[in-house]
């Protein structure tokens, strides 16, 4: 279950780093102030209902993007794109060290205004669940689906689906990857680069913004909460394969089943453990992906 | 002054060490001795960071693995076994090696951003088995009776000693990597790995070394750190925050400089704490934001870090090289003595073949060269000529077929192998190390050849002569124009003294004179006696050059033999211009 959402939080980090390479270590943090959000919303503006939350998340995620794209423009578009073309490292340094700074501003700056304690978000859903089957007579199985899970994973797969579609088939999807692909070229086609990358940037935070706020339906957290779940971000775009949205979506599924399903075997404390073995084992035995297509020849 | 800043010796880094050490002699306030104590610690695990990231480009998320270790080895060693830290640091520093081997091999076969997030997983990976099994926080039982015995001090002023001459030694060792083989090669492989193996840098090797002398520094750090706070906890040695701050450091000082993780450190861990003392206590993650406003500051002014502005600053006006109006190349074809070809065969090729997917790139070519000659490999675009060429030096491996060499068949060696058994190559796409000078190019050729340093670097300047580009030592790669690049491809590889030279298409986009240099050049060095084997799509310029060709197209050999035979041969004529100019040609 906690898979789909995951597989939402992996397709917008797939739009930062999968398209335009760009080790983002804030991503963590745009998740958390999804989280937050959508608390904020949920309990000021009193949105209810069963979609409530999911409702909230997107409105969230529209002032994330807002973030998003002023991070950009005012940071990392100095040192991303054409800026860097051919410099030592592609500017992957500068990259890294920006968005780590731009991380611990935005994880510290809310540590002061919402403080360090736990927070979830209430629903009457959160308690309730649909009760499917029994199957195979009347003491077969039966499945119990958490109300609020589920509107969280039906939005997952909603907004993934949206993406999908704007990434393929829009003029303006093609324009972002071309600009991703190849700033150089793309600058030469007459394509607006920084803007797209504005654009990409912006539209991946706050997809990961949906994410962090569907969670936050059934998951307490705190400021810092956006550490805990940017590496399994980078573990499922890469499990799914670089450049490829929908992979980096069943990455993410896969590593939330995989985690769900670890609990049934092993101990506690090696569950999250497991995520990092599954991620060592894709990455050196197959670092296109399940699902990538090419990969970077010396 | 210059050398005291790129690469300090044992007297410069010891005036640092005391300096810092008088400084904290007269603080009595035991927080601020804390900082120092903090300063040192980050300082190694920046320079830990920095001999591996900096120098090689591969970037780790993943130091607090090394790190790590060291912590928990000390501790518990010290708990469970009752082992003084002053056995169980040595050990520290051995787990953060043996780790760095560990971790090296598997995910050296990973580049750019997979690296980076594979060390990723590595600490992480760690943390939650130290947390199974059970070691949430064990700490160093205290030794009130034997303090020494057990580094533990009554007075915080001996703790910071320690940290200090570890902080040097690790210095100590970074600036000899720095000026040594070890940082040329690890500087070239950074800028050009292809081009560093193909001359010969046994690139696997060096990046190994690279993370576990890396790991052994961080390992140090971590037993350091055990000592200074007797405690362990999974989070504080395995956390991201430990990677991220070694990075931190190391590039808000000087990425790839000696000072700069020590610079960063000085500047960054006082700042950070002092503000958590001041205002922290009233505002939560005071010092988070602060540390994130420096780095983000600094990487919009000064993207290079701190210490390369500070070395601007204080050697203005000097260190200024200007480059040479133009090459001396010795003259072409004057003093030439007579070309003599010998009977000995030095490399023999038979049935070579290589397809890609479904194209076959290369099929059962066959073909000798004998001690002496200049054998040109020619043919269309397409033809398989540079395929053939990276078959022939390892950096593809054949599907079929020998290449006999002496009396070792090359195919399946690496190309730093074949490269040490004398077959040098130069590149079609000019691959030059950009961000270091001519001298330091070619000397980085050398090395296959010479195992002192200083024998390298006479090679070099010998080779940098036979090519005309003597002027240009100091000159930086990146600034050289084609003419002098494939001047200074040749040089070196040259300088690794090949039996047999390799050239790939070394005239194209060039000039007509400077056609004429590098013709005048290569025909030089055969009238010296270094066999050659030259590709070029062009014919005209070959023939004067070359005893004989070998004609390849789509993957096979179309013709071989004497230059007037060769380009009589109508299965010539065909593949360059085609079956209608032939017809016409007739009438």
């Amino acid at each position: 279950m906690i898979g789909a959402i995951y597989g939402l939080m992996c397709v917008g980090l797939a739009m930062i780093f999968g398209l335009m390479r760009v080790i983002n270590f804030a991503q963590g943090e745009f998740f958390m102030l999804g989280m937050y959000g959508t608390f904020y919303l949920v309990t000021w503006l009193g949105i209810g209902g069963l979609l409530g939350p999911a409702v909230a998340a997107v409105i969230a995620s529209v002032a994330v993007y807002a973030l998003g794209a002023l991070i950009h423009r005012g940071l990392l578009s100095k040192a991303t794109g054409i800026a860097v073309a051919g410099t030592e490292g592609d500017g992957h340094y500068p990259q890294l060290i920006l968005t780590l700074g731009v991380s611990l501003v935005v994880a510290n700056g809310a540590l002061m205004i919402f403080g360090n304690m736990p927070t979830v978000i209430k629903s009457e859903f959160s308690s309730s669940a649909w009760t499917l089957g029994p199957y195979g007579g009347d003491d077969g199985m039966m499945l119990f689906i958490n109300e609020a899970r589920g509107a969280a994973v039906m939005m997952s797969v909603l907004v993934t689906l949206a993406v999908y579609y704007f990434i393929s088939r829009t003029t303006l999807g093609k324009t972002l990857r071309a600009a991703a692909d190849n700033p150089e070229a793309a600058t030469y086609m007459g394509i607006d680069v920084q803007r797209s990358h504005r654009i990409s940037f912006a539209v991946g935070a706050a997809i990961t913004a949906v994410a962090g706020g569907l969670v936050a339906t059934y998951y307490p957290f705190q400021p810092y909460v956006g550490l805990e779940f940017v590496v399994i971000m980078y573990a499922g775009v890469v499990l799914g394969g670089l450049g490829s949205i929908m992979g980096a979506f069943w990455g993410g599924l896969i590593i939330g089943v995989v985690q769900q399903m670890s609990t049934l075997v092993l101990p506690m404390q090696l569950q999250n453990g497991m995520i990092f073995v599954l991620f060592l084992a894709v990455i050196l035995f197959r670092p296109q992906g399940l699902f990538g297509k090419n990969v970077e020849r010396a | 002054m210059k050398k005291h800043l790129d690469t300090p010796g044992i007297k410069a880094i010891g005036a640092v060490a005391l300096a810092f050490l008088f400084a904290g002699f007269w603080i009595d306030d035991p927080y601020i001795k804390q900082i120092f104590i903090n300063v040192t610690i980050w300082a190694m695990m920046g320079v830990a960071w920095n001999v591996f990231s900096g120098y090689t480009g591969l970037v780790s998320f993943g130091h607090a693995a090394f790190f790590g270790l060291g912590v928990y080895t000390v501790v518990i060693l010290a708990l469970e076994y009752d082992v003084t830290p002053w056995i169980g640091m040595p050990l520290g520093i051995l787990a953060g090696v043996i780790a760095g081997a560990l971790i090296g091999l598997p995910t050296f076969r990973l580049r750019g951003v997979y690296f980076a997030l594979a060390m990723l997983a590595y600490p992480l990976t760690l943390l939650y088995i130290f947390e199974w099994l059970g070691y949430q926080e064990p700490t160093i039982p205290m030794k009130r009776e034997d303090s020494w015995m057990f580094m533990q001090f009554e007075n915080d002023f001996f703790m910071l000693v320690i940290g200090a001459v570890l902080m040097s030694v690790a210095v100590w060792i970074s600036s000899r990597i720095h000026a040594s083989r070890f940082g040329l090669s690890l500087s070239a492989l950074k800028q050009n790995e292809l081009a560093a193996e193909g001359v010969g840098i046994d690139t696997k090797a060096w990046k190994l070394r690279a993370i576990m002398v890396s790991g052994g520094i961080a390992g140090a750090a971590g037993g350091f750190y055990a000592i200074v706070f007797l405690v362990a906890t999974p989070n504080s040695a395995f956390g991201m925050l430990s990677s991220a701050q070694a990075m931190i450091v190391a590039l808000f000082g000087g990425v790839s400089t000696v000072w700069g993780p020590v610079v960063g450190s000085m500047m960054l861990i006082p700042l950070s704490e002092l503000f958590e003392a001041t205002i922290g206590h009233y505002l939560l993650g005071t010092r988070g934001i602060l540390l994130g406003v420096a780095i983000v500051v600094m990487m919009l002014y000064a993207q290079d870090g701190l210490f390369p502005k500070l070395r601007e600053w204080l050697l203005r006006g000097r260190d200024e090289v200007t480059k040479p109006s133009s090459v001396d190349a010795p003259p072409a074809m004057a003093d030439q003595a007579p070309r003599v070809i010998g009977s000995d065969v030095v490399l023999k090729v038979s049935g070579l073949s290589k397809s890609f997917g479904g194209l076959k790139a290369v099929s059962d070519v066959s073909f000798e060269v004998r001690q002496g000659e200049v054998l040109g490999i020619i043919g269309p675009n397409g033809a398989g000529k540079t395929t053939m060429f990276n078959l022939l030096n390892g950096f593809i491996r054949a599907d079929a077929g020998r290449v006999e060499y002496g009396n070792q068949n090359l195919v399946g060696m690496a190309p730093n192998r074949v490269c040490a058994l004398g077959v040098g190559r130069t590149f079609q796409v000019v691959r030059p190390f950009p961000r270091m000078s001519v001298l330091h190019n070619v000397v980085v050729g050398a090395y296959v050849r010479e195992s002192d340093d200083n024998a390298a670097f006479e090679a070099a300047r010998q080779a940098l002569a036979r090519v005309g580009m003597q002027a240009y030592e100091d000159v930086l790669a990146g600034g050289l124009n084609s003419l002098e690049l494939r001047l200074m491809e040749i040089a070196r590889v040259l300088a690794g003294q090949p039996k047999l030279l390799l050239l790939d298409e070394t005239l194209a986009g060039l000039g007509g004179e400077e056609v004429e240099v590098v013709l005048g050049v290569i025909s030089r060095l055969a009238s010296e006696g270094q066999t050659i084997v030259i590709i070029e799509h062009t014919m005209q310029a070959m023939v004067r050059l070359v005893d004989r060709f070998v004609v390849l197209d789509h993957g096979t050999v179309l013709a071989s033999g004497k230059p007037e035979e060769v380009t009589k041969n109508p299965l010539v004529v065909e593949a360059y211009l085609g079956k209608k100019w032939m017809e016409n040609a007739q009438h």
